[in-house]
């Protein structure tokens, strides 16, 4: 029989556990609550008198291609972002991890882009990257009108994706870094020994044992990318040109706060939280099967 | 920021000592950088002049903000008592139930007001229905052209265009003659829809531009407007104009400024930034907006902002409001305050003469800097050159802006482009009355 470590006086476990289940509370089942409400009524920016509505917020929601294009874009530049910014983190940390000269600074320096702010961010890649007057504007001159985010859809998004993906770096690689050195020297030691090189042993040994890492990180990063990219869009792109970079979490701010349409803000809101309950749900499900933690 | 934070906190030190017998009250303006020092100051001459009264006042860091915070604060019963709201919150504002509406307040708090005294298109933009003035008008503006006189001389002229005919030709004669950039424009439709449509007479919305009720619906796919728009892309096609955002790297003012776009149209308020900012040997002045026939010219619109007394306050924040709103509204410590350290413009014919009287736009920095009073009183107020009074104008405007950007980055025809944002513009206005269903616009 399994044995289990009971606790019997349940009023002291409950005074225990209450300040956090009030914090959850006040900061997350109250806010979620009040979004629903407004997602079902019609709320005046003022307060005052909201009519029950039912799914008519939800139905607009839905019936507008314009906030397709939007989840559309949010997934791109979920997926994109992720994969650039694991994948440069885990090549700096591969090597970082190899003791090349001066890897102490590059740990802390490739650290640095995750301690700022994301509008920070926003304005410098904006000035790096302006058409006219940015370091890459010298493109320009070569190719005229090869490089315009404020005009081309796609160069905005790509801005925007390296921004998003720039900021992460720093974060993944300290995990990535903390996950290789975890790794008992002697497993690589023993495939040096047997004649695998330096790339063979990064990919079929160093790879497969921070799985785990990767696998939180991913989750970690596609959340990111979806509510705390609007710092970035915000400066960078306002959303534009033509809704190219209109991300949900922007479409909300763009029509709760500059609209002061409430409650279709709350009804994506809603959505947007029920999106990312999901897709965490799918990557612990079915991805972390192929994750070995031993 | 950190000035204006300085200096409130000089003006907090400076009032100090009398600050417990003074009666306190929250104003809260959403202009910010040199703009939100001008009304920091304001506040602290209001603070100096008098003893009885003190304005705490705060910059909410832009204007949409400064209405965002508000609806907030005013949620918690934490809102101030007088809150600056730019031109397209007004109608928020009249529809909020939670305000003190001017007129009255004057009348209640002895605020003596000339209401016919303001300029007729700044008071019918702010003005209900029945011709009530609800707020106070402050800070205001309007578009104006910019031109560039020497890349005019170019082409042997030396005055504006008037008429957007001429314009095009000038256009394409100054190309011709080697002007790289001849008008640099945005997406921002307050030029390009809004003063359009004013200063040729052209509708935006039925319903007299939404002022005769909540059931207004847009109407601009179907006037000049549409063609307007497409003369703006063959010129940006012809490459006799350019599209300038904070986003390309420089916006209008700073293309304009530093002579590498010959014209823009912009607000006047920015009339000072370009005097700040231009390269030395920029010859410069500013017009009316070209019209479609210039003997038809019909005044511009007011921009800007106005002041509005929020509701449930005691009776002596209002009391030491009234004074504040006596004292920054009042021809010499109010209108000729604003326009000597802005570029905004006097908004009674009052404020004006006395301007006038003292030479103030005799002098060489500020030539010309009224001719927004002549734009803006070019005609007789038309139903349709009032203003525009329709809900969630903002998200209207913004659904206007991605439209031209696809239109003008070659993903859409005009006209569909134009189209879609008046459909989507009007689905907006339903939902828009549909949550204040069975209010009525006032």
């Amino acid at each position: 029989m399994e044995k289990r470590a009971t606790f019997s006086n349940l009023w002291l476990a409950a005074a225990l556990i209450a300040p956090q289940m009030l914090l959850i509370f006040v900061f997350f089942y109250w806010p979620s609550g009040e979004a629903l409400y407004w997602a079902l009524t019609l709320e005046p920016p003022f307060g005052g008198d909201n009519e029950w509505v039912g799914m008519l917020n939800f139905q607009t929601v839905f019936e507008d291609p314009k906030y397709w294009n939007s989840v559309r874009i949010s997934i791109t530049f979920a997926l994109f972002a992720t994969s650039l910014s694991l994948g440069v983190a885990a090549i700096l940390a591969l090597f970082v991890d190899r003791r090349l000269l001066g890897h102490q600074v590059y740990k802390f320096t490739y650290f640095l882009p995750y301690a700022l702010a994301a509008p920070a961010v926003g304005l410098a890649f904006r000035f790096i990257f302006s058409p006219d007057a940015g370091f890459v504007s010298a493109i320009n001159r070569v190719y005229p009108d090869l490089w315009n985010p404020a005009l081309d859809g796609y160069d905005a998004f790509a801005l925007v994706v390296m921004a998003q993906a720039w900021t992460m770096v720093g974060y993944n690689f300290i995990f990535f870094l903390a996950a290789l050195q975890s790794i008992p020297r002697t497993v690589n030691e023993a495939s040096a020994m047997d004649g695998a090189g330096v790339l063979r042993r990064m990919w079929d040994i160093q790879l497969p044992l921070i799985a785990p890492t990767l696998f939180f990180l991913i989750v970690i990063n596609i959340t990111d990318s979806f509510v705390n990219s609007f710092g970035i869009i915000d400066i960078i792109s306002a959303g534009g040109p033509a809704r190219a970079t209109d991300l949900m979490v922007y479409k909300i701010y763009t029509d709760g706060f500059q609209g002061k349409d409430y409650s279709l803000a709350a009804a994506q809101s809603i959505v947007l939280m029920v999106l990312i309950v999901v897709l965490t749900f799918v990557q612990f499900r079915y991805v972390e099967r192929r994750v070995h933690y031993s | 920021m950190k000035r204006v934070i300085l200096l409130a906190a000089a003006t907090a030190l400076a009032t100090g000592a009398h600050a417990a017998d003074r009666t306190k009250f929250e104003f809260w303006y959403g202009l910010t950088g040199d703009l939100g020092e001008v009304m920091a100051k304001h506040c602290q001459l209001f603070n100096e002049s008098q003893d009885k009264f003190e304005a705490l006042c705060v910059g909410q860091g832009g204007y949409d903000k400064a209405e965002q915070n508000t609806i907030a604060a005013y949620r918690a019963k934490q809102h101030p008592t007088v809150v600056q709201i730019y031109d397209a919150g007004t109608v928020n504002f009249m529809l909020s139930g939670a305000i003190y509406p001017a007129n009255k307040f004057a009348v209640d708090n002895g605020v003596e007001v000339d209401w016919k005294g303001y300029f007729p298109s700044i008071a019918n933009y702010y003005a209900t229905s029945t011709g009530d003035m609800w707020s106070f008008p402050y800070n205001s503006s309007s578009a104006v052209f910019y031109w560039n006189k020497d890349a005019w001389a170019k082409i042997g002229k030396t005055a504006a265009p008037k008429s957007w005919a001429e314009f095009a030709e000038d256009l394409k004669a100054m190309k011709a003659a080697g002007v790289e950039c001849g008008f640099a424009f945005d997406f921002d439709t307050w030029m390009n829809l809004e003063q359009f449509s004013a200063t040729n007479n052209l509708p935006i919305a039925s319903l007299d531009n939404g002022y005769g009720g909540l059931g207004a619906e847009l109407i601009f796919n179907k006037t000049a407007f549409v063609d307007h728009m497409k003369d703006y892309k063959s010129w940006l096609d012809a490459g006799y104009a350019k599209i300038q955002t904070t986003q390309v790297g420089k916006n209008l003012v700073q293309s304009f400024a530093d002579g590498s776009c010959a014209s823009t149209i912009t607000s006047i308020a920015n009339h000072g930034t370009v005097k700040n900012t231009q390269v030395e040997s920029l010859k410069w002045d500013v017009a009316m907006l070209p019209v479609i026939d210039p003997a038809k010219r019909t005044n511009s619109l007011v921009g800007g902002a106005s002041l509005w007394v929020m509701a449930g306050k005691s009776k002596e924040e209002y009391e030491a409001a009234a004074a504040f709103l006596k004292y920054v509204t009042a021809p010499d410590t109010g209108e000729k305050y604003i326009a000597e350290n802005t570029g905004y413009i006097p908004v009674t014919a009052k404020g004006y003469e006395l301007l006038k009287a003292e030479g103030f736009y005799a002098d060489p920095k500020r030539a010309n800097r009224d001719i927004a009073i002549a734009s803006l009183t070019a005609s007789e107020v038309t139903p349709v050159s009032r203003g525009i009074r329709l809900g969630n104008f903002t998200s209207i405007r913004s659904e206007v802006r991605s439209e031209l950007e696809a239109a003008f980055t070659g993903q859409k025809d005009m006209q569909a482009a134009i189209d879609a944002a008046v459909e989507r513009g009007n689905q907006i206005l339903r939902r828009y009355e549909q949550t204040f269903k069975g209010a009525a616009l006032p």
